[in-house]
């Protein structure tokens, strides 16, 4: 479709002055396609996160047992393993629960006046069921109280949640200022050639036929702007990933996967799509008020 | 130039459809059955709320007449033209072309009526970034003819208005009488079955004038109805078998009876 928009033969080609690129469709084309990109990545990168966060503490909880009776962690260790749909029980030794408090209550941590909570983290089979697998485990070892590692890092997981549909209103509020700008390109360039268009009109030129030789030029500088948008957004997420990956070598994997990139190369084309698609609409429309 | 012009219309009665129904309606010895191509009834035009400029004009023009449009300066003559040739409507009263009303048509069905019209525009009109042969070639392109067709009917075109050496000019490269004749040239290239011409000799010297207006006879000949609006008396006394108009203050007058004014109307089989 978009093709056959931009190509013509060469007469046709001709019925409107042949122009360097230049005016706004193809600057405000460029940023926005530069900024979508940008934006899109981090949003994608986000919900990889938060689904990677999520995937990791979906099946994982914590049972703690108040510090009067700590002494019973290595009777719940016991009595989890032995419950059906446990996978592992791993309890947390008293010295990383110390390290752990160090932070915040420095040397007073060591004292051994401090009273520390005893905790495992148990890991469940896929598709075991939870809450009979807790109350099962509170009926052997009644101070024991559990909960979803999941429901700590809620608040979290809102959060980057929150952040990934920003990321999408942001995108989606640029198509929006892209598509405003092609409107005020393609009046503009109406005027400029309003008596060309006088002309056509007058010798039986259809709307369909100016509209295409406006469309045609449009879509050309849309073209431009995008790929120079891409090509420099390629280049920006190029450069910080080579950051992310010297910052934290192989110990993460890629923040995008081969669909975020294919989602991430659609932008541009729907943003060529768009700015022909509002050309058409807003020519037609301005034509239609002269006879 | 006549013979090229014959051996189009013979391509077009080949046709089927609109031109050739026209082209039946034509006598064996190829002179025109007279049936009405514009018809105009108590029309009015005014532009925004300001007076009427055209008014009460009840008229028709005959499929292969030649007329004259004539008129003191803002008596309305391009008003009246713009008319004809569907670059205004009438605000009030009824106007049909080529037996169609086309006063309120709606404006996707006006292009096709538009090719049927040639139109010499007082102002020219060119494209000012195309060459002359581009200008010349347009009606045809819109049309979507093919090039090759295009080619030889517009280098012929220009010779015949003598300008067969500046095909590759562009209109401001061009003297005023040159754009004019670019601009007829664009206008009778598709043979159009009305010809509407504002001034078309203001800028051309006798010789040219003489021979423009034996274009527009032989495209009148072959059932092209001519309209020209002129101050020309020359241009007008070189073609005693057309009718005069004439216009004045928006309304056509005919003070004396003499000028046929309006067209007669018993010349005018009104059924088309």
């Amino acid at each position: 479709m978009i093709l056959d928009r931009i190509w013509a033969p060469g007469p046709e080609a001709r019925l409107l002055p042949a122009e360097k690129l230049h005016g706004p469709t193809v600057a405000v084309t460029a940023i926005m396609t530069f900024a979508m990109i940008i934006v899109a990545a981090a949003g994608l990168a986000l919900a990889n996160a938060a689904s990677s966060v999520a995937g990791s503490t979906q099946s994982k909880y914590v049972v703690q047992l108040p510090a009067a009776a700590a002494g019973e962690l290595p009777a719940l260790v016991s009595a989890a393993k032995s419950i059906a749909g446990v996978r592992s029980v791993s309890p947390v030794p008293q010295e990383e629960m110390r390290r752990t408090l160090e932070h915040w209550l420095g040397d007073a941590a060591s004292s051994p006046d401090l009273p520390i909570p005893a905790m495992a983290t148990i890991e469940l089979a896929p598709r075991a069921d939870a809450s009979a697998i807790a109350s099962e485990l509170r009926k052997r070892v009644p101070q024991a109280s559990v909960s979803a590692e999941s429901a700590e890092l809620g608040p979290l997981l809102g959060l980057l949640r929150a952040l990934q549909w920003l990321a999408v209103s942001l995108v989606i509020l640029m198509a929006s200022a892209t598509a405003a700008a092609v409107v005020l390109a393609a009046r503009g360039a109406l005027d400029t050639h309003r008596s060309t268009v006088e002309i056509m009109h007058g010798i039986g030129a259809t709307d369909s036929q100016v509209v295409r030789l406006f469309e045609r030029k449009i879509a050309v500088d849309a073209i431009a702007g995008a790929l120079a948008g891409s090509l420099g957004a390629a280049a920006a997420l190029l450069f910080l990933a080579g950051g992310i990956a010297a910052a934290v070598g192989g110990l993460t994997s890629a923040p995008l996967d081969l669909l975020d990139v294919a989602i991430l190369i659609l932008i541009p084309i729907a943003a060529v799509i768009i700015a022909v698609a509002v050309a058409h609409r807003t020519l037609l429309g301005a034509l239609r008020a002269a006879l | 130039m006549r013979l090229s012009l014959t051996a189009l219309r013979k391509q077009e009665c080949a046709g089927v459809g609109k031109a050739a129904a026209a082209c039946e309606s034509r006598g064996g010895s190829g002179r025109l059955q007279l049936t009405a191509v514009v018809q105009f009834e108590s029309v009015g035009l005014r532009y925004g709320t300001g007076a009427e400029v055209l008014r009460d004009l009840d008229f028709s023009l005959s499929h292969g007449g030649f007329y004259f449009l004539t008129g003191a300066s803002g008596a309305g003559k391009t008003s009246l033209l713009k008319l004809l040739y569907l670059a205004q409507r009438p605000t009030r009263g009824r106007i049909r072309l080529f037996g169609e009303d086309l006063s309120d048509a709606p404006r996707a069905i006006l292009p096709d009526f538009r090719r049927r019209i040639g139109v010499v525009f007082q102002d020219f009109r060119l494209v000012r970034h195309l060459s002359a042969y581009d200008n010349v070639a347009l009606p045809l392109r819109i049309a979507g003819r093919d090039e090759a067709e295009i080619d030889s009917a517009v280098r012929e075109m220009l010779e015949w208005v003598g300008l067969g050496d500046r095909s590759g000019a562009r209109p401001a490269t061009l003297s005023g009488g040159e754009q004019q004749r670019v601009a007829i040239a664009r206008a009778v290239i598709t043979q159009p079955d009305l010809l509407v011409a504002d001034e078309p000799t203001g800028n051309v010297d006798a010789e040219m004038a003489r021979r423009l207006l034996h274009l527009f006879s032989a495209l009148n000949e072959l059932g092209t109805t001519v309209v020209v609006a002129t101050h020309d008396f020359g241009l007008i006394a070189g073609n005693p078998g057309a009718e005069l108009m004439r216009l004045d203050s928006g309304g056509l007058v005919d003070p004396t009876g003499s000028l046929k004014n309006p067209p007669r109307l018993d010349k005018v089989d009104s059924r088309a």
